[in-house]
């Protein structure tokens, strides 16, 4: 930029023009940044993998015109392990334990929905107790998620008070997550055909009344954030990504619902007993980093009705499928026959066998459709374990949805559509 | 097995939501694409959730345009592949869902060891991805594809790891990082 003092002022064009000592060939047409002395220097800026902004390790190249990102190349594979692979190797048992491991932020969701996928494979049915309790699972999941995602989206844009709301509950969620399983992060809580242990007694009240307290929270990051001024003017418009752009790209769950594409398969699809529950499905229309936040926000709404709802209707009863080829043995038969004994080194030495045969099982996780297909040719592992996960459909759109958009608003757009790198790299 | 009949508290019915519509698809491409359909699977008779069709490689893409846009099945939901080491060696498998009903179809196309196939971008974008995936994961190649590089692994990485013969121990260790290929950016 030449400063309105500098020599090279010129009188007979008109002032701003001449302010701005651009030459006479200048295209009007073009959207150009007047203040940006770098303007039409091609620099290639590296992003990631270990860069904060990136959320896991996963890398952006962007070649930049100014501050305005002309193109850009997304890599990863950073946290490749291999999952696929290691679904053909491992009996399905096994596999539970992966399965966490793909979207850590909730985990509790692919837990819910790699057991459901093996367990239509072989026809087995659930109790009802079990399905309420996963539902609450799935519920439980999504929120913590969904206050991940918006809370670091803010902490990415500055809002760094607002992150520790959310965090604040998502640790209390966590809490309730170890009394059902022991373990905070990584849960493994789902079995083939029922779960690893019942809910402990009065889970179902502490969720309510953690569900109480999510609802105050949620209006209060509702109220402080929403309107700021500086949020919407970095949100609103920015990274748009409509709804042609979501059907081209398999955009799906609450980044395809910003936009427009009205599609959710807890409603539409409804597996477990989600259609007994009541719920709305929040849509936006433009599809900006401010809609992808907001559906969010909603959302929370909505699961925290759905995890009340279920915490009424929850009721005693057994957890385990009547199914002799799942159900792993009491540990007290184990101990004290040898039957049991025999029973439980077979089911973990060689696992049990599932009948030939295909499926593709979608689910609504937080992210959008987490699906797995399972090519069974008999046998205790999979022929084919494909695992079809939301963030990696939703990475191959940030090329074009951040093209045209400043630097800076890439972290915004990378943050709002929440790829996850243990699920994009599986 | 009762995969036939899917236990409704697990899962929603299919069958009963959308055999009238998988039926009407069927035919239709039955009559269309006579030659091209090799077999279809269907849920009353075979181990599948959701019918099942082989379609020959070269009748594809007319195909698949056919279901998007006449049938409304115009979300690539799945892309990938399967080794199942019988003579046609490889399974490409594209799952499609309708986002007026939300049915879902099931297309599998069979390819030999060295065999390419059309690349699926014109129809879906989100293709691109799915089938650098695939040339990674199973080293199917994707004619007229602009960027097929491996995607998951590094791209001096040697074998295709979900090929059934693939080891599945061993290391490819590289000491230095691999720069950008510059070229990409023109």
């Amino acid at each position: 930029m030449n400063h309105e003092n500098s020599k090279n002022f010129r009188a007979d064009v008109p002032l701003d023009i001449a302010r701005w000592g651009l030459p006479s060939t200048y295209d009007v047409s073009l959207k150009r940044d007047s203040d940006d002395i770098f303007e039409d220097s091609k620099v290639l800026v590296n992003i990631g993998p270990t860069h904060p902004a990136m959320h896991g390790a996963f890398r952006c190249m962007a070649k930049l015109n100014g501050e305005v990102i002309e193109k850009s190349l997304c890599e990863f594979g950073y946290t490749h392990r291999a999952k696929e692979k290691l679904g053909e190797n491992r009996t399905y048992h096994q596999f539970v334990v992966y399965t966490d491991r793909l979207n850590y932020c909730s985990a509790l969701a692919n837990n819910v929905a790699y057991a459901m996928s093996v367990e239509r494979l072989m026809g087995i049915e659930v109790p009802e107790r079990a399905i309420w309790i996963r539902m609450m699972c799935a519920e439980l999941a999504r929120v913590i998620d969904h206050l991940i995602c918006i809370g670091i989206n803010a902490v990415d844009l500055g809002a760094f008070s607002y992150f520790l709301y959310g965090y604040h509950q998502r640790e209390r969620a966590y809490t309730l997550i170890e009394k059902l399983c022991g373990a905070r992060l990584t849960t493994s809580y789902t079995r083939i055909g029922g779960l690893m242990a019942d809910a402990p007694e009065g889970w179902e009240r502490e969720v309510k009344e953690w569900v109480k307290e999510t609802r105050d929270v949620i209006e209060e990051m509702d109220r402080l954030l929403t309107e700021n001024r500086i949020w919407l003017k970095r949100t609103k418009g920015v990274a748009v990504f409509g709804k042609e752009d979501c059907l081209k790209y398999s955009y799906s769950g609450p980044n395809a619902r910003a936009a427009g594409v009205d599609i959710d398969l807890r409603r539409d699809q409804p597996c477990m007993f989600y259609n007994q529950v009541e719920f709305d499905v929040p849509v936006a229309q433009t599809g900006d980093v401010f809609d992808r936040y907001y559906v969010r926000i909603e959302e929370i709404r909505q699961s925290l009705n759905i995890l009340t709802q279920c915490a009424d209707r929850i009721k005693k009863g057994p957890i385990w499928a009547e199914d002799k080829r799942t159900r792993i043995p009491e540990k007290e038969r184990v101990f004290n026959t040898m039957e049991g004994l025999i029973h439980h080194f077979k089911f973990f030495m060689t696992g049990f066998d599932v009948p030939a045969g295909e499926a593709y099982t979608p689910f609504e996780a937080a992210n959008g459709e987490l699906g797995f297909y399972i090519i069974s040719k008999g046998g205790p592992s999979a022929h084919r374990m494909r695992i079809r996960s939301p963030s990696f459909w939703h990475y191959q759109g940030l090329d074009p949805m951040i093209q045209g958009e400043y630097i800076a608003d890439l972290v915004a757009a990378l943050g709002s559509i929440n790829v996850i790198a243990g699920e994009l790299d599986r | 097995m009762n995969i036939q009949k899917p236990v409704p508290t697990i899962y929603g019915n299919w069958q009963e939501k959308f055999s009238a519509q998988w039926s009407a698809v069927i035919q239709d491409l039955k009559t269309g694409f006579a030659e091209a359909i090799e077999e279809v699977l269907l849920p009353e008779s075979h181990p599948v959730d959701i019918p099942t069709a082989f379609v020959a490689k070269n009748r594809a893409h007319d195909l698949l345009k056919q279901l998007k846009e006449a049938h409304g099945f115009s979300f690539l939901t799945d892309y990938t592949a399967s080794d199942e080491g019988e003579e046609k060696r490889f399974h490409l498998i594209i799952h499609l869902m309708s986002p007026q009903t939300k049915a879902r179809m099931r297309l599998k196309i069979r390819l030999g060891e060295n065999e390419t196939m059309s690349t699926l971008i014109p129809l879906w974008e989100g293709a691109n991805w799915a089938e650098r995936e695939i040339f990674d994961m199973f080293g199917i190649r994707f004619e007229g594809h602009p960027d097929l590089r491996r995607i998951l692994m590094d791209v001096r990485w040697e074998g295709h790891p979900l090929r059934k013969d693939y080891p599945l121990r061993g290391y490819q260790v590289f000491l230095t990082p691999e720069p950008i290929d510059p070229e990409l950016f023109k």
